[in-house]
C-alpha cells in the first residue's frame, strides 16, 4: 500500500479545505458577524495540518490501486467532516462537538438532517457554510481536487470511482481531469441558473444562494424553520424542477451539451426516473386531495415532496408527517430508490433498481426454462456478469446496513416509525423522516451514540458503503 | 489531439501507454470487456467495448473529431476495414497493422492508396529490419540512423577491458582521430547527458553519434570492431525470422533456422530454399551443439516464449557466440534479463510503438515551426533522440551553439547540412534546412524551439 501517496493527497485536501473556507469567511465579514474568528481559526488549523505533508512528503511512487482509492476517499471525507465541525464549536453556536459533527456530516453527505431547533437564530456566515457544504459534498470533494490538480496518473480513476455514486462509472472525455472539469462546469452553471430564477421570484440573494446550494447538492438545509413552506408557489415550483434536474445523471447533461438530444431522451434510467416521479405524484395527489382546498395546491405540494424525497434533497413545503399512511409509504419507498446514478443524490439509484428488476426477470425466466441463456441490457448495451454481481452484492449490503443502523437506533425511546424513517432518511441522505424526526422537527433528541451512528450511516450512504467498510476492516491494513 | 486505438493486445497496450505519456486524448476500442476494464483502470483513457468496424461504435468513440486512428487488432482485414470506415467518418489519419506477407508485396501500395491509409505497419518486418541493422554492426546493441543514413547513433556497452573506461570525454576526443560524440550514458538506473569532464566507467552503456564511416573507424580504433555476422542461427521459424533471413541471405550471409514444428519448417524451407532448416527443439542443448552453435557469428532466439528465449540465449552466450539477441515481449522480463547480463534484447512491440509515437508527434506539430523527422527512444525510453528539419523561423538561427541557452539535459548531437555531417562544436551554427539531431533525457520535445530556455 502506498502510504505516502495517501498522506500526500490528504494533505493537499486540507489545503483545499482552507481555500474553501475563504468563502464563508467572506460572508461572515460582509454581515459583520463574530463567527468570522471561528472560520479564521479553522482555516489556520487546516493550513497547519496540510502544509507540511504537501511540502515535505512528495511521494516517489504515484501508483495507487483500488484499495488506496477507497482509503483516500474515506480519509478525506472523515477529515473534512471533523474540520467542518470546528467553526460551529469554536463560534459556540453548536457547542457540542458531536452535534456539530452530525450537522457537518449531514451537510457534506447532502443529507440535510439537522439537530438545530431554530435555524433562524444562526448567524449568516454559519448558515451559508452549512449550505456550502451541500454544494461541495454534492459533486464530491475529490472530484474537485481532480479538476484542479495538475499531476494525475491514469490510476486516479480509482478515487473518482469511489466517490461518484452509481454502479457504472463512465468518463465523458478521455482524461480524468477534463471529465472532472466538465462535471463541475455543468454543476456550476445549473446552480447559477437556479440562483437567477430564485432572484426573479423575489427571494433575496442570501436565501437564493443557500437554497440553490441545498438544491444542487440535493441536500436540504434551509435558512427558515419551516423549510420552503413560506415561499411563493412560483419559488416552490422552481425548486421542485431544479431538485428533479439535479437528480439526473450529469453525464446526460453532457450529451445535451454536445447536441446528442436523442441519446439524452433515450436513456433508460432517465425514462424510468421520470416515470416513477410522475406515477408517485399522481398517486400522492389523489391521496392527499381532501387535505388541501384546491387541486393545484395538492398537486404542488405532492410534486414538491415527491421530488424532494426522490432526489434525496429533503426540503418541505408542508408537514408531510400529517399525510395519510399510503402517501407516507410511497415516500418511504422513494427514499430507498433515490435518483439517477452520477447525480448528486443518494439512495440505491434508479439504474441499480432497473438492473435489479431485470435480474429478477432473468431469474424467473431461468426457472421456467432452466437451459435458457439470457443477457441483461441497459441502454442497448449488454451488462457483463461483474457489473450484475456487484449490483446484487450492493443490494445485499445495502439491506444489511439498513438493518444494522435500525438495530443501533432501537435503544432510543422513540416509536418504530421514527426510528425506521430516521434510518432511511439518514442512510439514503434525505434528511427529514416521519414521526419525531418529521419535516418540522429535528434530530436533537437522539443520544450522542445514535448521532454518531447516524453520521456514519450518512457517510456510508454518500460513499456507497464499501469505502467506509473497507477502511475499518483489519485486512485492509495487513501487509499480506 | 484525439486518437482512437482499435485492438488492445500487446501492441495496442504499449501504444496506448506511449500516447498517454505523450499527452494525447486517447480512446481505446476492444471487444473484450475484461481488457477494456483493465486498460481504463491503468491509463487515463476512455474505453469502448465492441467491434472496431461497427460504425455506431466508432461514432461513439468520437471518430469524427479524431486526428488519428490506429488499428492494431489481430486481423489484417479488420484493421483495413476499420481504417477505411474511420477515414470515411472523418478521421484525418489512419494507420493499420498489416502483417500477412501476401498483402505486403506490390498490392500493399495499391491498397494503401485506395483505402486512404496514412501508413501501414508490419511488426515482423520492422523487427527484422531492426535486427538486420544490428547484425550488420554486431558490436553495437542498437543502431539508429538519421537523415537517410548520413548520420548514425550506436549504443555500446563498455566491457571490463574496454580502452574507453577511465577516461574523460575530453581526453578521448584528443586521443582518437575519429570525429564522434558520446551523447548519452546509462549507468545503472540513471541516464546522463555527459559533458567534456564526464569520465566513463566499465559497465556504462553509451550512445555514440557520428557519420557511419567515422563510427566504423572509431570502433576499429578501440578494438570493438566486429565484422558483420556471416553465419547466423535463428531459433523459431517465425515471420520475423523469414523477413530477416531473406535480408541476410540477400546480403550474402548463411542462415540456419531451428523450429520444432515440422509444418512451419516445411513452409519456411519452401519460401527460402537457400536456408538450412532444422526440425528440432531449440531448448535441447545437444541439438544446438550438433548444429555447431559455437561456430556461429550470431545467435537469435525469436520464438514466442520469452522465458525460453532468455534461457537459450544465455546458453548461446556461454558457448562463446559473439552476438546473441533475444526477443522478449514482456517489459518486466526484459529488464530482468538485462540485469542478469543479456545485452541485446529486441521487443517487436517497442519497435512499433516507437514508429507510432514518432508519427503521432510529427502529426501534432505539423503546424509548428519544425517537424520531427525521426524519433528514437533510447535507454528503455529514458532518453530520446530526435531529428528536426530547421525552418527559417527558428529563433536560434546563426547563433554559435556556445551562445545558445539550452535547457538542461539537452544536447545537439549532430547537424547534417546537405550531405555533410557536422559533429557540433561551440562555434558551429544552425542554418535553415539543416537536419538537427537532438538528444534529450527526461523531457519531451515537440518542436526544435523547445530546446531553448
Amino acid at each position: 500500500m502506498n502510504h505516502r501517496m495517501i498522506f500526500y493527497t490528504i494533505s493537499r485536501m486540507m489545503l483545499l479545505a482552507a481555500v474553501l473556507l475563504i468563502l464563508p469567511l467572506a460572508v461572515s465579514l460582509i454581515y459583520g458577524e463574530a463567527c468570522y474568528a471561528a472560520f479564521l481559526w479553522t482555516l489556520g488549523i487546516s493550513l497547519i495540518l496540510g502544509l507540511p505533508g504537501t511540502l515535505f512528503c512528495k511521494p516517489k511512487k504515484k501508483l495507487i490501486y483500488v484499495k488506496e482509492g477507497f482509503l483516500i476517499v474515506t480519509a478525506a471525507w472523515l477529515l473534512f467532516s471533523v474540520i467542518g465541525a470546528l467553526p460551529f464549536v469554536i463560534s459556540g453556536e453548536i457547542p457540542n462537538f458531536v452535534d456539530a459533527f452530525f450537522e457537518v456530516v449531514s451537510g457534506l453527505t447532502t443529507t440535510g438532517a439537522s439537530i438545530l431547533a431554530n435555524v433562524e437564530e444562526m448567524s449568516h456566515g454559519l448558515l451559508f457554510f452549512r449550505s456550502f457544504t451541500h454544494w461541495i459534498g454534492g459533486m464530491g470533494v475529490l472530484v474537485l481536487v481532480m479538476a484542479v490538480l495538475p499531476d494525475l496518473s491514469g490510476r486516479s480513476i480509482h478515487i473518482l470511482k469511489a466517490e461518484m455514486p452509481g454502479p457504472i462509472f463512465g468518463k465523458l472525455v478521455p482524461r480524468i481531469k477534463d471529465t472532472a472539469k466538465i462535471l463541475y462546469i455543468i454543476y456550476f452553471a445549473l446552480t447559477l441558473l437556479e440562483i437567477f430564477l430564485l432572484l426573479l421570484g423575489g427571494m433575496n440573494l442570501f436565501e437564493s444562494v443557500t437554497h440553490a446550494f441545498g438544491t444542487a447538492g440535493t441536500g436540504g438545509f434551509g435558512v427558515k424553520a419551516d423549510s420552503i413552506a413560506s415561499y411563493s408557489p412560483y419559488l416552490q415550483w422552481v425548486i421542485t424542477i431544479f431538485m428533479l434536474l439535479f437528480g439526473i445523471n450529469f453525464n446526460l447533461f453532457y450529451l445535451l451539451l454536445i447536441g446528442k438530444i436523442r441519446a439524452f431522451f433515450r436513456s433508460a434510467e432517465l425514462r424510468v426516473y421520470l416515470g416513477i416521479f410522475v406515477a408517485a405524484v399522481i398517486l400522492v395527489t389523489i391521496n392527499v386531495l381532501q387535505l388541501y382546498p384546491t387541486f393545484a395546491e395538492a398537486l404542488r405540494h405532492s410534486a414538491f415532496q415527491v421530488s424532494s424525497i426522490m432526489t434525496t434533497t429533503g426540503y418541505a413545503t408542508t408537514d408531510f408527517n400529517l399525510w395519510p399512511s399510503f402517501s407516507k409509504v410511497i415516500l418511504l419507498l422513494l427514499m430507498s430508490i433515490g435518483a439517477c446514478a452520477g447525480s448528486t443524490a443518494g439512495g440505491l439509484k434508479v439504474s441499480r433498481v432497473i438492473i435489479l428488476f431485470r435480474l429478477i426477470h432473468r431469474e424467473i425466466r431461468q426457472l421456467l426454462h432452466p437451459r435458457s441463456v439470457n443477457t441483461i441490457k441497459l441502454d442497448g448495451k449488454q451488462l457483463d456478469e461483474t457489473t450484475l454481481r456487484s449490483v446484487s452484492g450492493y443490494f445485499a449490503v445495502y439491506m444489511l446496513t439498513t438493518a444494522m443502523i435500525f438495530l443501533l437506533l432501537s435503544f432510543e425511546p422513540f416509536d418504530l416509525e421514527t426510528n425506521l424513517s430516521a434510518t432511511f432518511a439518514c442512510f439514503n441522505n434525505i434528511g427529514p423522516g416521519f414521526g419525531a424526526v418529521g419535516p418540522v422537527s429535528n434530530y436533537a433528541a437522539y443520544s450522542p451514540f445514535s448521532k454518531i451512528a447516524l453520521s456514519f450511516a450518512m457517510l456510508m450512504g454518500r460513499l456507497e458503503i464499501f469505502p467506509l467498510v473497507l477502511t475499518f476492516l483489519p485486512g485492509t491494513w495487513k501487509k499480506n | 489531439m484525439q486518437i482512437v486505438i482499435v485492438g488492445c493486445g500487446k501492441i495496442g497496450t504499449t501504444v496506448t501507454e506511449d500516447f498517454v505519456a505523450e499527452g494525447f486524448d486517447v480512446t481505446v476500442i476492444d471487444k473484450d470487456p475484461a481488457v477494456i476494464s483493465a486498460i481504463t483502470n491503468t491509463y487515463d483513457v476512455i474505453g469502448v467495448c465492441g467491434n472496431g468496424v461497427d460504425c455506431e461504435l466508432l461514432a461513439e468513440a468520437g471518430i469524427a473529431k479524431a486526428e488519428l486512428l490506429v488499428a492494431v487488432t489481430g486481423s489484417d482485414e479488420l484493421n483495413m476495414l476499420c481504417c477505411f470506415l474511420a477515414r470515411k467518418m472523418g478521421a484525418k489519419h489512419t494507420i493499420a497493422r498489416i502483417r500477412n506477407p501476401e498483402y505486403n508485396d506490390q498490392s500493399l501500395s495499391f491498397m494503401r492508396h485506395h483505402l486512404d491509409l496514412s501508413m501501414s505497419i508490419n511488426p515482423e518486418l520492422l523487427a527484422a529490419q531492426e535486427l538486420f541493422k544490428i547484425l550488420k554492426m554486431p558490436s553495437a546493441i542498437t543502431v539508429e540512423t538519421f537523415s537517410r543514413r548520413n548520420y548514425e547513433m550506436v549504443e555500446v556497452v563498455l566491457r571490463p577491458e574496454s580502452v574507453l573506461s577511465g577516461h574523460s570525454l575530453m581526453e578521448l576526443r584528443k586521443k582518437y582521430s575519429a570525429k564522434f560524440l558520446v551523447c548519452v550514458v546509462q549507468r545503472g538506473e540513471n541516464v546522463y547527458i555527459p559533458d567534456g569532464n564526464f569520465v566513463l566507467q566499465e559497465g556504462d552503456r553509451i550512445g555514440i553519434s557520428a557519420t557511419p564511416t567515422e563510427i566504423h573507424k572509431l570502433l576499429r580504433q578501440i578494438g570493438l570492431m566486429q565484422k558483420s555476422a556471416k553465419n547466423v542461427m535463428i531459433l523459431g521459424a517465425s515471420r520475423t525470422a523469414y523477413y530477416l533471413s531473406k535480408m541476410l541471405m540477400d546480403n550474402g550471409s548463411a542462415v540456419k533456422v531451428v523450429d520444432k514444428d515440422f509444418a512451419r519448417c516445411e513452409e519456411f524451407s519452401a519460401l527460402l530454399p537457400g536456408a538450412v532448416v532444422i526440425e528440432g527443439d531449440g531448448v535441447q542443448q545437444e541439438l544446438l551443439l550438433e548444429e555447431s552453435i559455437d561456430r556461429m557469428d550470431a545467435f537469435l532466439s525469436l520464438t514466442g516464449m520469452d522465458e525460453g528465449n532468455i534461457l537459450v540465449s544465455f546458453f548461446a552466450a556461454a558457448q562463446g557466440v559473439p552476438k546473441v539477441i533475444a526477443k522478449i515481449n514482456s517489459n518486466e522480463l526484459g529488464s530482468m534479463a538485462e540485469k542478469l547480463g543479456l545485452e541485446c534484447i529486441i521487443s517487436p512491440k517497442k519497435v512499433i510503438s516507437d514508429v507510432l509515437s514518432r508519427y503521432a508527434r510529427a502529426l501534432k506539430n505539423s503546424l509548428g515551426s519544425s517537424k520531427v523527422e525521426t524519433l528514437y527512444k533510447l535507454m528503455d525510453g529514458r532518453a530520446e533522440a530526435l531529428e528536426f528539419i530547421v525552418t527559417p523561423d527558428f529563433p536560434g538561427l546563426n547563433i554559435p551553439l556556445q551562445n545558445l541557452n539550452l535547457k538542461k539535459n539537452i544536447l545537439i548531437s549532430g547537424i547534417v547540412r546537405g550531405r555533410k555531417a557536422i559533429i557540433p562544436s561551440g562555434s558551429d551554427v544552425i542554418l535553415p534546412d539543416d537536419h538537427v539531431i537532438v538528444l534529450g533525457a527526461g523531457t519531451q520535445l515537440q518542436d526544435l524551439s523547445d530546446i531553448l530556455l
